[in-house]
């Protein structure tokens, strides 16, 4: 049971989000996570350690186990299905929202409408749970290309000041979820190591209730 | 199809080779044979049956688990086996017409149309125990009394055991008398256990039900025996049946705790998950070599009904395939080779040697040696006898 601890977090947008909630938590990496190119960094307490991570990763390694506790995005936590993982905190960081986003005066199309994402497991339930008919096309990035280009009548894709869809032309339309990054925990973790973890939530926490 | 299609199997389903297939049927027959000294009669469930006798209140998770086909000789839907509680909750009340406690043990491949977690194998050689006709924490006591030892047995050690009665979370609810859309909602963000969710799912509905604070409440729950005096002090007010349960957990701790000092006990009051068909008492046990559960189980005393008879019933079961990573492989059995063709009196000696449960391979060939049969020993003609020598 000597084994460290292991946080992983998400590289980009969320890390830098991240690193002030960390520190206000008193968990401090005793490298730069942005320069280094190592994976594992180690921390000033002895038993937790951090892994960084691309934020898709982050629920796999955490649902495996071989992450005790994660910082991951609302959007990816439901993409993946978050199984086998307790999420314990929303920590308020990289918010944004999940939305479907039309082209701007085209009505909808009666009939199957395509629909692209690369949140393919999100966008078939939301339709689904419409009782709209839908084919999902999985696309990895510039999502607002496959309605100009007639790939796609909508997109289902992360909203944030939603200047991209307006330069190309688009709408918002139906909200989908709010997002913000949430602190996991793996179910194996919470039941072995909780006298461990939880002052690491308490701790993340009184740095929510700070900032707030 | 490619030739190197052909070959190519299912994705989570597995061929089991040599060492690892002995390793296995070694296990599982340790296992059996300790389910056997408390009491436990083998049974083999059926590979299949219909769908009816099969799928009838297990709840949703087996169900999707469950391959379905179609029977050609009746033209009725029958399902593989994906969970043999089931199947032996049938027996139970079909077959064996008992009307005292009886006590059943299995050993038998099931197959799952997904795997059930992300270490989950399509396959796996479900293990267990289930206990019948016995309401009391005694009964409770004593099957996850023989999950610990079993898993002691095989070896694996620094286990947690984690505790949990899903009846608390369902008196909590039926107080409530919550419309089913809500009711079904909030059943499935506290199985999640998403708080973030369940927070803001109870805000919203926090003027029509204040009480479902409580339903949220559960997750403060959870760690060690702390946990549960909290729940004491928290449920207290609510009445005999939830403090019930919870002497319930008491009990079964203070057993354990006795029992098996070196197990760490967890509570945790908010767990559903795995266990949509148990009714009061839920367990599973940890170790830190694995990311989720080696065993677990629980209390399930309402699915006999369906069949015809309520009868109590608590139980667990495992993987043996899961089991075997965890523990140390066992020595490969001593082989001995015997030559192709030898001095008179070899076909004896083979024959003796292998009434006295020693492995002897024949070779085939002229030219096959003890290397390639994979023998650590031979047999070697010495002063007109033959006798076994180390290689």
């Amino acid at each position: 049971m000597n084994k460290p601890l292991i946080i992983a977090l998400s590289k980009g947008r969320i890390l830098d989000d991240t690193l002030p909630l960390l520190a206000a938590a008193d968990i401090h990496p005793l490298e730069d996570l942005k320069k280094s190119r190592k994976l594992i960094f180690d921390t000033n307490h002895d038993h937790i350690k951090l892994i960084v991570i691309r934020a898709t990763d982050v629920p796999t390694y955490v649902e495996y186990g071989a992450a005790d506790m994660g910082i991951s995005g609302k959007d990816v936590l439901m993409e993946h299905g978050a199984r086998e993982m307790v999420e314990v905190l929303d920590l308020k960081i990289a918010c944004c929202r999940l939305m479907t986003a039309k082209v701007k005066g085209v009505p909808r199309t009666t009939g199957r409408l395509k629909v692209a994402s690369k949140f393919v497991n999100i966008a078939r339930q939301y339709y689904y749970e419409q009782g709209q008919q839908v084919d999902i096309i999985k696309l990895y990035g510039g999502m607002e290309l496959a309605p100009i280009l007639g790939l796609a009548h909508e997109i289902v894709d992360i909203v944030d000041t939603g200047n991209t869809l307006k330069a190309n032309g688009m709408i918002p339309d139906q909200l989908i979820a709010d997002i913000s990054s949430r602190l996991v925990v793996s179910r194996s973790a919470m039941k072995q190591k909780l006298s461990t973890i939880q002052p690491i939530i308490d701790r993340f926490k009184a740095a929510l209730a700070h900032n707030n | 199809m490619t030739q190197v299609e052909r070959w190519l199997l299912p994705d989570g389903i597995e061929e089991i080779l040599p060492p690892e297939a002995a390793n296995i049927e070694f296990l599982r027959r340790q296992v059996l044979d300790l389910l056997g000294t408390w009491g436990y009669n083998l049974v083999i469930p059926p590979m299949a049956e219909y769908l009816e006798s099969l799928l009838t209140g297990v709840g949703h998770d087996v169900d999707l688990l469950t391959f379905k086909i179609t029977d050609q000789l009746s033209g009725r839907m029958m399902g593989l086996s994906a969970d043999n509680t089931q199947q032996v909750a049938r027996m139970d009340v079909h077959s064996m017409h008992q009307e005292n406690s009886a006590r059943y043990c299995y050993s038998s491949p099931v197959l799952h149309t997904r795997p059930a977690s992300i270490h989950a194998s399509r396959s796996p050689i479900q293990v267990g125990a289930e206990l019948y006709g016995i309401k009391s924490v005694a009964a409770d006591i004593e099957i996850v009394s023989l999950m610990l030892e079993m898993l002691q047995n095989l070896g694996i050690e620094d286990l947690t055991l984690d505790l949990g009665h899903v009846a608390i979370y369902h008196n909590l609810t039926l107080s409530m008398d919550l419309p089913e859309a809500i009711d079904r909602q909030l059943y499935q963000l506290v199985r999640d256990r998403s708080m973030p969710d369940l927070e803001q799912f109870i805000a919203l509905h926090a003027s029509d039900y204040p009480d479902m604070q409580l339903v949220a409440d559960l997750n403060q729950y959870c760690g060690s025996r702390a946990a549960l005096r909290k729940a004491y002090t928290a449920y207290g007010h609510l009445g005999q049946t939830i403090t019930g349960h919870l002497d319930r957990l008491n009990k079964i701790a203070d057993a354990i705790e006795t029992r098996y000092p070196n197990v760490t006990l967890n509570f945790d009051l908010a767990e559903l998950k795995d266990y949509n068909y148990h009714t009061g008492l839920v367990f599973s046990a940890f170790t830190p070599r694995f990311g989720h559960a080696v065993a677990k189980g629980g209390r399930y005393d309402a699915t006999g009904t369906v069949f015809g008879s309520s009868r109590p019933a608590t139980g667990f079961s495992s993987d043996l395939k899961v089991l075997a990573k965890l523990v140390e492989k066992t020595a490969e059995t001593p082989a001995i080779f015997a030559p192709f063709k030898g001095e008179p009196g070899l076909h004896e000696t083979v024959t003796q040697l292998r009434q006295e449960q020693r492995r002897v391979v024949q070779a085939m060939m002229a030219n096959e040696t003890p290397e390639q049969l994979h023998c650590n020993q031979m047999l070697v003609h010495q002063d007109g006898h033959w006798v076994v020598k180390d290689i």
